[in-house]
């Protein structure tokens, strides 16, 4: 990657402390996404997808926090900003946009006033400058006679049509990056697609950089220009999306990519890794996915690897790594 | 909408024609009214010549009517023991138990939905933590105790506020107000706070456990990734999501406060409706009862239709579905 970064998260560790121990959510994981980028990141339920997105953007829920570890916003430190300065990055750099469109607007407020409040809390901007400008985002995102449409509630819109206003409220203050959690698992199949392009046009068009958090390696092949995958709270393999596709490295994510059904092969049954993601109270030793991995060999059940170039990409296996063992 | 309303109205009807029925019933249970007004030695034939007039031998139904039709006009009939027409005695004392229920009932707002919002913003601050103990204390004591306490404290032994009474009033027309005198302003502190503790306790711990509830919703973790202000999200999207419980609930008990000013006009000597009630029970003066009766179905009856236009009021989404059903 040749164009400046954005983002940079370095060694992120996301703890949640309970009573019986504290749960590691997100183990080590450095990423970084360039201006304009968009990062896929990819998993089961779990994998700790949605908390590395939450961290980001300052909004993980108590009792979980960030014990480790950086995040930086064009050079700029963020994770450890006080809440009021992290408060004026949301939105005006990082915008979010959640899984379920149906519950992300407030049900009280004409979607214009949402939009036109969005605005004005991050642009110097008149109410009417403002409402101008909530039109012309409302028409961005394909929302037909949005003069019109500004005056109605979310209850007035369908599903696909309110994660259209949620993806305008998340463009409302033209941010630099932004987090989308599952921005289409909540939808119908071929609304799917529709706001996969629509959020792929404007990113685009305004130079935004995504990271799009998802289980849905299609959506990811469609859009993404990189892809990480992680598997119970660590990146297991990083790299540029087609590598990661044609050639991954990591058993995991050759396991992940043989489970895709293809339309053209008839298989009598669909294929799948054995066993399910560890718990979060139960990591094994070594590399997490070792109880699993057809590939396991003894190293891996004793130190746990961590990222190392394959390729284009990276991938945290045993099986890539080029200097002998220390053990 | 107004199919809504109209709907409503001929529900409230029936409701206030039920309880007509009812306070109409209690003339019924205590013995023959003629018995009470002839005396010992009045001839058979006046008391049947009375009976006519009164229209005491007349079918069930034609009384019944006789009554609300009488009722609708303010007719309640004349007191059996101060011989005055009871419209006019409740007339007299009403302004005295609103102005009480409403400061009670606006103390309870005013504090309970700040303590409330605070309480559920920060659940674990030694001061919510406070409030919440403290509101059991609220909920638990029974309204005369902690009357006789604030007595005690503010009256006897701090001596700044009266024990009783309401203090000098004003007429402004019928409506004599005690809301514009010092005295009058002192009077109503202690039966207001004595009437609203209990409703505010009930509204802080309502608001609480909806603002909890509406903080953890999707709208809102949006709204702060959207970087709205704290006081956007709390007092904007939050606390309006909050509030069709709190209206419910404050509309129930406004309606209550006013029933149940009985017990508070008791202990600080109020000259409302409320001690106005318990005086005729003790006489047995059914026409007051039987009045005092209508009248607070009344209250609550249209109470409920104001409760009821504020929700279409507070949530779009009413409006929507009233325009579908009305449609059909």
């Amino acid at each position: 990657m040749t164009s400046p970064k954005l983002l940079e998260v370095k060694n992120l560790r996301v703890e949640f402390p309970t009573r019986r121990g504290t749960l590691v959510a997100v183990d080590d994981v450095s990423l970084e996404i360039a201006a304009g980028e968009v990062l896929g990141v990819v998993g089961e339920s779990g994998a700790g997808k949605s908390m590395t997105g939450a961290a980001i953007i300052g909004l993980l829920e108590p009792p979980g926090r960030i014990a480790s570890g950086e995040i930086r916003l064009e050079g700029r430190r963020i994770d450890n900003l006080p809440y009021h300065e992290m408060r004026r990055i949301r939105g005006r750099q990082i915008g979010a946009i959640f899984q379920d469109p149906l519950t992300s607007l407030n049900p009280l407020y004409k979607v214009g006033d949402q939009l036109i409040e969005t605005i004005q809390t991050h642009l110097p901007l008149t109410h009417a400058q403002a409402r101008d400008r909530a039109v012309k985002l409302l028409e961005d995102v394909g929302i037909p006679s949005a003069a019109e449409r500004i005056t109605h509630y979310p209850h007035q819109f369908s599903g696909g049509m309110r994660q259209r206003v949620v993806i305008a409220l998340a463009l409302a203050a033209e941010p630099k990056l932004i987090i989308a959690d599952e921005p289409t698992t909540a939808l119908d199949v071929s609304i799917q697609a529709q706001i996969i392009q629509l959020l792929r046009r404007l990113c685009r068009e305004h130079g935004t950089a995504v990271m799009l958090v998802t289980h849905d390696m299609g959506v990811i092949a469609e859009t993404a220009d990189r892809v990480a995958v992680m598997y119970a709270g660590r990146i297991a393999e990083i790299g540029p999306v087609q590598d990661v596709i044609k050639r991954p490295h990591h058993p995991y994510t050759v396991g992940l990519m043989g489970a895709i059904p293809a339309m053209g092969h008839k298989a009598e049954r669909l294929t799948q890794i054995d066993g399910s993601m560890p718990r979060l109270n139960a990591i094994p030793k070594g590399c997490a996915f070792n109880p699993r991995c057809p590939k396991v060999f003894d190293r891996c059940r004793v130190e746990r690897p961590d990222p190392m170039p394959a390729g284009n990409s990276n991938a945290a296996c045993w099986l890539v790594a080029k200097e002998p063992a220390h053990v | 909408m107004i199919a809504f309303i109209v709907r409503r109205l001929v529900q409230a009807a029936l409701v206030m024609l039920a309880v007509a029925f009812v306070s109409f019933a209690m003339f019924n249970f205590v013995g023959d009214p003629v018995a009470n007004i002839v005396g010992q030695d009045t001839p058979a034939d006046q008391i049947v010549e009375l009976r006519k007039s009164l229209g005491i031998d007349d079918p069930m139904p034609v009384r019944f009517g006789r009554f609300v039709v009488n009722a609708v006009q303010g007719k309640f009939g004349l007191s059996y023991r101060t011989t005055e027409p009871v419209g006019r005695m409740i007339a007299d004392r009403l302004p005295a138990t609103l102005e009480l229920s409403l400061v009670a009932a606006i103390f309870a707002l005013v504090a309970g939905i700040p303590m409330g919002v605070f309480a559920g913003l920060y659940p674990n601050s030694w001061l919510s933590r406070t409030m919440m103990t403290v509101s059991l204390i609220g909920v638990s004591l029974p309204t005369f105790l902690i009357g006789i306490l604030l007595i005690y404290i503010f009256a006897v032994i701090l001596g700044w506020l009266p024990s009783f009474g309401r203090g000098d009033t004003i007429k402004l027309g019928f409506w004599s107000t005690g809301l514009l005198t010092v005295s009058g302003l002192k009077a109503i502190i202690l039966p207001s706070i004595t009437l609203g503790l209990f409703q505010l306790t009930l509204i802080m711990r309502l608001v609480r456990s909806e603002m909890l509830e509406v903080l953890r919703t999707d709208y809102i973790k949006f709204a702060r990734a959207r970087g709205l202000s704290n006081r956007a999200v709390h007092f904007g999207h939050a606390l309006k999501n909050t509030l069709v419980p709190v209206i419910t609930i404050t509309g129930l008990q406004l309606g209550a406060i006013i029933a149940f000013a009985i017990i508070t006009e008791t202990v600080f000597s109020w000259p409302g409706v409320g001690l106005l009630f318990l005086q005729s029970v003790v006489y047995a003066d059914i026409p007051v009862m039987s009045t005092y009766l209508v009248m607070i179905g009344f209250v609550f009856v249209v109470i409920n239709l104001i409760v009821d236009m504020l929700y279409f009021v507070v949530d779009p989404r009413l409006r929507a579905q009233g325009r579908t059903s009305g449609s059909k």
